[in-house]
């Protein structure tokens, strides 16, 4: 899953970067208002971790951005306004979901996954795909009973496909799935990882569709 | 004595107690005097009215002495008070000393000595006034006399009748003071009762308009203190937001960091994470400090502001508390001191404050082995410290933006955004001023002190 995340402190940002990875998200950074209305103005994220104060500006400037040209891109708002005047009016703006500072990483994960999950009209914690389950707070999959450990990207893409098992997805899409910008894109990055799937969890799983990119493949 | 009520009713009682015991002591006295004036002159009627009667010849000396004697009881004293029969005796004697014919009530012996007037005497134990006129034409001495004890119990009685009214009237006395006291302090404790109601936040001004003229001045200065003391109330309230707030962002940037090295194997993202977290804790060390060096220089209060500084005494100072950030970050200061050492009046708190948050600015942005130029000089009636570092510096924009009070500047990891303010800060509560450019290759701050009236330093613009 590819996350934008906007705050100005450093350290933070950074912990962000670094800890939403851990959790297998894919993670961008900006730290101020103007970076970040360019990055989503120019990208698609799966959601958007906003800190309220920026030094140029609010970060309710950015979500009120977002909102009017009707972007649904799911958007939690991070801030150290605790005050419930302060949530009431982040969320009647247009937040899905709000977390004071100081807050719990694992937490913020735990938000991101609901408020994605919402966002795609989903309830269930986890993806099914016939004999298929993919745990995404866990990062585990299982094909029947037997648990199968995947790497974050290995895991990104499959779930990725299994959030619209019908859809083909480009290989330059998944690719955006799994790279933030900072990080170098090797050529033949996703046909490598969807090998190691297949040797994993059987051939079928994924069916390459020629030409256009990768989808399920039928469900056993 | 803290009651007013009981204080004035004290006052109001013991006065009219005072203006009542004389009234009483000047009655008594007038009273006495008078009676004896009528009663002496009743003497005087008596014998020569006896005198009289017996050298016309119309009647017995014996007679005229009863009719004396008679005459004298008069009828509310003999009915009511058998005490008063018999006041007057009467003697008559012949000019050789015998006793030719005495009242009923009159003793044997002589009344008195003397020839004629008045004489106080004393027969048997018992006082008597006496009057004796001498009648020639008969060669007899009239004596009429009365008791002086009968005298005392008429005086006394007749007092006695004045002060038994006047001794009712005290109890009516002391409940109309009691009520007029209650009435006249009505005002003060309806203002009482409107600021024993109020709640402890309620800081409002109390209404003048219908207060006595006496409470105002009390009220004038407790409606300025209630100002006073809601501003720092404003203040302290606006401060506690903010700190919380600037404190929650290094936290959670802590905490992350922390759970990111606890979460993960790989040992380079561990080991930023440690990095991380110690250069978080130094600059969130610094906020704590700012923000405790913020709340003192607000709370300096221009009015308690006095004491002498040696500038470089403070300066000295500033030094070593910045040395350990000056060493990490291998700076250099080079210092130029062109003033004395003697103390000069300046708070020297807020002296120390100010230099040391521009130096400690000038450490952190300038670059690693570059030099920060202290330089401190003394023109005309003015003292100008400047702090040159060869650092990025900011545009006006930014620094009119970052002394503001709580603004926030740009989160470099860096500075906490505070310092400007806490300088600009103080320096206007040293009536100074601060101007930030850029010079050549260098950022300056120059801080211009004035010297001209030390005594009035800290007494403006704050």
């Amino acid at each position: 899953m590819r996350i934008l995340v906007v705050e100005d402190d450093a350290v933070l940002l950074d912990g962000l970067k670094v800890g939403l990875g851990l959790s297998g998200f894919t993670v961008d950074t900006v730290a101020n208002v103007a970076d970040a209305m360019e990055a989503l103005a120019a990208n698609r994220f799966d959601a958007v971790v906003l800190d309220r104060m920026l030094p140029d500006g609010c970060g309710l400037d950015v979500l009120g951005g977002l909102r009017g040209r009707d972007d649904r891109t799911p958007v939690l708002l991070l801030t150290a306004k605790d005050e419930t005047a302060d949530r009431i009016g982040g969320l009647d703006a247009g937040a899905d979901d709000y977390l004071g500072k100081p807050f719990d990483l694992d937490e913020v994960a735990a938000r991101l996954r609901a408020i994605t999950r919402r966002g795609a009209g989903r309830a269930h914690p986890q993806l099914r795909h016939g004999s298929l389950t993919v745990d995404l707070a866990g990062m585990v999959a299982r094909k029947g009973e037997k648990t199968v450990a995947l790497s974050r990207r290995e895991f990104s893409i499959l779930q990725t496909l299994m959030e619209n098992p019908g859809m083909i997805h480009s290989k330059q899409t998944l690719e955006q799935r799994l790279y933030g910008w900072q990080e170098d894109v090797e050529s033949n990055t996703v046909e490598v990882h969807v090998h190691k799937l297949r040797a994993k969890l059987g051939a079928p799983v994924i069916e390459t569709v020629r030409g256009v990119g990768y989808r399920m493949g039928i469900a056993e | 004595m803290t009651s007013i009520r009981i204080r004035l009713i004290a006052i109001l009682l013991m006065t009219t107690g005072a203006v009542w015991c004389c009234a009483v002591f000047w009655t008594y006295l007038s009273t006495q005097h008078q009676l004896e004036r009528v009663l002496d002159a009743r003497l005087t009627e008596a014998a020569r009215m006896v005198s009289s009667l017996i050298t016309d010849h119309h009647i017995e000396v014996a007679a005229a002495v009863d009719a004396v004697a008679a005459s004298d009881a008069r009828p509310e004293f003999a009915a009511a008070q058998t005490g008063y029969n018999r006041q007057l005796s009467c003697q008559i004697w012949s000019l050789q000393g015998q006793l030719i014919s005495r009242s009923e009530s009159a003793p044997a012996v002589s009344l008195a000595g003397h020839a004629k007037g008045y004489e106080d005497t004393v027969i048997n134990g018992e006082r008597w006034r006496v009057y004796a006129v001498v009648n020639p034409a008969l060669g007899v001495r009239v004596l009429v006399g009365d008791s002086l004890d009968m005298r005392g119990k008429l005086v006394g009685d007749v007092i006695k009748g004045q002060l038994i009214p006047a001794l009712a009237i005290i109890p009516v006395l002391a409940a109309l003071i009691w009520f007029s006291v209650d009435r006249g302090l009505a005002p003060l404790s309806r203002v009482a009762g409107t600021l024993s109601g109020r709640s402890a936040d309620a800081l409002q001004p109390v209404e003048e308009s219908g207060a006595p003229r006496e409470v105002r001045p009390l009220l004038n200065s407790l409606n300025a203190l209630f100002q006073r003391v809601s501003a720092a109330r404003e203040r302290e309230k606006t401060f506690i937001a903010y700190a919380a707030h600037e404190l929650k962002t290094p936290l959670a940037g802590l905490k992350t960091q922390a759970q990111v090295a606890l979460k993960s194997d790989d040992d380079a993202i561990r080991n930023a994470a440690l990095r991380h977290i110690s250069t978080s804790v130094d600059r969130t060390g610094r906020l704590v400090r700012q923000l405790i060096d913020m709340a003192a220089v607000d709370s300096a209060d221009a009015s308690r502001m006095a004491g002498k500084a040696s500038i470089p005494d403070v300066l000295t100072d500033v030094r070593a508390d910045l040395d350990s950030l000056r060493t990490a970050r291998t700076v250099t200061i080079k210092a130029h001191v062109e003033v004395a050492r003697e103390p000069v009046v300046y708070d020297r708190m807020l002296l120390a404050l100010a230099l040391k948050n521009i130096l400690e600015n000038a450490i952190l942005y300038a670059p690693a082995g570059s030099d920060v130029a202290v330089s401190v000089r003394r023109e005309g009636n003015e003292l100008h410290i400047e702090v040159a570092d060869p650092g990025p510096g900011m545009t006006p924009e930014e620094a009119e933006h970052l002394m503001g009070r709580f603004n926030r500047g740009r989160h470099d990891g860096k500075g906490t955004g505070l310092g400007l303010a806490i300088v600009d800060m103080a320096v206007r509560k040293l009536n100074g001023r601060l101007s930030l450019e850029k010079r050549a290759k260098n950022f300056v701050a120059e801080i211009t002190l004035p010297l001209d009236h030390p005594g009035q330093i800290g007494l403006h613009r704050n």
